[in-house]
C-alpha cells in the first residue's frame, strides 16, 4: 500500500526536511516499499510471544554513581560551529518548548 | 452553570545523585555553575557513544516509588522520545513510555474536607535537557543540565481545585526531601510541574476538554495557572464555546496562560524501545535492599507524633514538616525533656532565633542535649522562662552549656521568699497611688506591679512565690 502524501510531507516535516515536489514524489514509492517489506513479518503468528524491547537478553549493566572527568569547555567546543560565551550558538529559537 | 475542576499534575524531579544519569559527569547547580564545566562525549550526543544507567539513580526513582506505594516493576524499558530541539543535543530524550519502573501509587492530602487519596499513574526515569539563553538573533546552549536524571511522577486526574494540586505538590516536595533524593529548592528547578486542567458541569460523569500548562516552577504558579485555566474554560463553555485541546504557557507577570501550540501541532514523539540500552531488571534483592533503607515518612512520623508524645496536631505537622526538624526534636526528647516544652521551645524561641540569623537546623549550635537541659533548668526552677529565653540567645550565639551560662551570668531564679518579699515592699512603698486604686477594686493593677517587682528582681525573682508575696502585702 503506497503511502499518501500527506503522510510523506508529514514525516518530512518531523525530519526537519525541505522537500522537492519530484523528491516527495520519489520518497514516497521507495517508503511504501520499504513498508511493505518490513510487513511481511506481519505474516508470523506470534501469539503467545511477549514483544521484545532489545535484542539483548542479558541483565541489565548499570554503573556506580561516580563522577568522572569532563571534557574542557574548549575541547567541548571544539567543532561546534560557532560558540559564544562558552556555550554553542544556534539561531534563534524562541517560544515552543518540547 | 457551576462547573467542576478536574486536575491531574505531571510532576519533574531533578534526582539528587553525584554523576549524570548516563554518563559520570558531576551533576552540578545548574543556576551557579559556569556554562558547559560538566559536559563529556556522551551527554553532549558525540556519535559512537553509549550511556550506562547510573545505579543509584534507579534506587532514588525505587525510594520515591515505594513512599508512593507504587508497584516496582521488575523489567522495565527506555524508549527514545524524538524531537528536534537545541537544548537535546542527540536529537531525542531517553525516557520511558510504555513499561515505566513505578505505577499505581497513592498519596494522602488534606483538603478543605478531610483527607483525600490521590491515586499515582507511575513514575518513570529520563534524562533532563540542557538550558537555553536567548540572546540578540541567536541562542546559546549550556549542556550542564543535559543528562541530570529526571524522575516524572504522573498523577491520575484526582483532584478537583487548585488547593488540592497544590497539596498534593507540598505532599510531594516533603516525601522526596526525607528520602533525601531532592533538595526541594524550587528556585533552582529541582521540581517542576505540569498541570492537566478540565472543567465538567456538576454532577456530571464525562471528562471536560483538558489543556496543559507546562514549565511551572513554584506552587504560587502552579496553582494560579490551574485557577486561571478553571476560570477561562468556564467561560468559554458558559458562552456556548467548546474548549480547544492545547498546549499552553504561564505568562507570569500578566497571571494569564497563553496558547503555546494547537492540537493539530501535538508532536509526534515517535517513541521506540532504546536500542543502546538493555530492559532494567530489577530484582527482588535489590528491591529489599532498596526498602530496608527506606526512613520514616512524614505520615507515619506524624501519627507517631501524636501517639507516642501527645503533641497537637499543630506541633506535630510541624514538627515532621521537615526531617531533621523532626530529628532534633526527638533527640531532646530522648535527653530527657517533657516533648510538649520541647516543642513549644522548637516552634516558638527557637525558630525564631533560626529565622533572624537565617541559620538552619543542621548548622545551628544549640544541640539537642543543651536545650534538653536548658528545658530542665526552667522545670526544675532554677531559673525562670524569661531567663531561659536569654540563655538560649547566648546558647545559640556561642554554643555553650546553659548550667555554665547560668552560673557564669548569675542568672539563677531567685526564689528566697524574704529576698522577694523586699523587692516587693519597696516598689508597694514607691507606687502608693497604685496600690490605692487597686485596693478601690482596679484589680488589674496588680499586673504592672507584679511587673514592677520582677523588674526591680532583674528578671530572677521566681514568678510564683513574687505573686504570693504581692497578693499578700497587696491584700493583707
Amino acid at each position: 500500500m503506497p503511502l499518501k502524501l500527506e503522510e510523506v510531507d508529514h514525516i518530512a516535516k518531523l525530519a526537519r526536511l525541505d522537500l522537492s515536489a519530484e523528491e516527495k514524489a520519489r520518497y514516497r514509492v521507495q517508503l511504501s516499499d520499504i513498508l511493505d517489506h518490513i510487513a511481511k513479518l506481519n505474516e508470523l503468528d506470534t501469539t503467545g510471544i511477549s514483544p521484545t524491547a532489545n535484542a539483548f537478553q542479558g541483565t541489565s549493566a548499570t554503573r556506580a554513581d561516580k563522577v568522572h572527568k569532563s571534557l574542557s569547555t574548549a575541547d567541548l567546543l571544539k567543532n561546534a560551529p560557532d560558540a559564544d560565551k562558552n556555550q554553542f550558538k544556534v539561531p534563534a529559537v524562541f517560544g515552543e518548548k518540547k | 452553570m457551576k462547573y467542576e475542576p478536574v486536575i491531574g499534575l505531571e510532576v519533574h524531579v531533578e534526582l539528587a545523585t553525584e554523576s549524570k544519569i548516563f554518563c559520570g559527569c558531576p551533576v552540578v547547580d545548574s543556576v551557579e555553575a559556569e556554562p558547559n564545566i560538566a559536559v563529556c562525549p556522551v551527554c553532549s550526543a558525540m556519535p559512537g557513544t553509549l550511556p550506562v544507567v547510573n545505579e543509584r539513580a534507579v534506587e532514588y526513582a525505587m525510594r520515591v516509588g515505594m513512599a508512593l506505594g507504587c508497584k516496582i516493576e521488575p523489567v522495565s524499558i527506555f524508549a527514545r522520545k524524538n524531537y528536534f530541539y537545541p537544548d537535546l543535543p542527540k536529537g531525542y530524550q531517553i525516557s520511558q513510555f510504555e513499561e515505566p519502573l513505578a505505577t499505581n501509587g497513592e498519596m494522602l492530602i488534606e483538603t478543605e474536607d478531610g483527607e483525600k487519596v490521590i491515586r499515582v499513574l507511575r513514575a518513570h526515569l529520563e534524562e533532563d535537557a540542557g538550558k537555553l539563553t536567548h540572546v540578540e538573533g541567536a541562542s546559546l546552549v549550556d549542556l550542564n543540565r543535559a543528562g541530570v536524571p529526571l524522575l516524572e511522577i504522573v498523577s491520575q486526574p484526582d483532584m478537583h481545585s487548585a488547593a488540592e494540586a497544590r497539596a498534593y505538590a507540598e505532599n510531594l516536595r516533603e516525601i522526596l526531601r526525607y528520602l533525601g533524593v531532592n533538595s526541594g529548592d524550587m528556585e533552582k528547578g529541582v521540581i517542576r510541574f505540569e498541570a492537566n486542567t478540565s472543567v465538567r458541569p456538576v454532577g456530571t460523569e464525562k471528562l471536560g476538554i483538558r489543556t496543559e500548562v507546562k514549565n511551572l516552577n513554584s506552587f504560587r504558579s502552579m496553582e494560579d495557572a490551574i485557577n486561571c485555566e478553571i476560570a477561562r474554560q468556564s467561560k468559554v463553555l458558559d458562552e456556548g464555546g467548546e474548549v480547544d485541546q492545547v498546549t499552553m504557557g504561564w505568562d507570569e507577570e500578566k497571571g494569564q496562560t497563553y496558547v503555546m501550540r494547537g492540537k493539530e501541532d501535538a508532536h509526534d514523539y515517535r517513541y521506540f524501545p532504546e536500542p543502546d540500552l538493555p530492559p532494567l531488571k530489577v530484582d527482588d534483592a535489590w528491591r529489599k535492599r532498596v526498602r530496608a533503607d527506606l526512613p520514616e515518612l512524614p505520615r507515619a512520623k506524624f501519627e507517631r507524633f501524636l501517639a507516642d508524645f501527645k503533641l497537637s496536631e499543630y506541633d506535630a505537622k510541624v514538627l515532621v514538616s521537615d526531617r531533621a526538624i523532626a530529628e532534633y526534636f526527638e533527640e531532646t526528647v530522648n535527653n530527657g525533656a517533657k516533648p510538649k516544652a520541647v516543642a513549644n521551645w522548637m516552634t516558638g524561641e527557637l525558630f525564631a532565633l533560626m529565622n533572624q540569623t537565617e541559620v538552619s537546623i543542621d548548622e545551628i549550635k544549640v544541640t539537642p542535649k543543651a536545650l534538653a537541659e536548658l528545658i530542665s533548668l526552667v522545670s526544675e526552677g532554677k531559673i525562670n522562662k524569661n531567663t531561659a529565653k536569654e540563655v538560649l540567645g547566648e546558647i545559640f550565639k556561642s554554643g555553650k552549656n546553659p548550667q555554665a551560662i547560668v552560673e557564669k551570668k548569675g542568672l539563677a531564679q531567685v526564689s528566697d521568699t524574704a529576698l522577694i518579699s523586699g523587692f516587693v515592699s519597696s516598689v508597694i512603698n514607691a507606687h502608693p497611688d497604685e496600690v490605692t486604686s487597686y485596693r478601690s477594686g482596679k484589680t488589674g493593677v496588680a499586673n504592672w506591679l507584679f511587673g514592677q517587682v520582677m523588674r526591680e528582681a532583674r528578671g530572677r525573682a521566681n514568678p510564683q512565690i513574687l505573686r504570693e508575696e504581692l497578693m499578700k502585702q497587696l491584700d493583707g
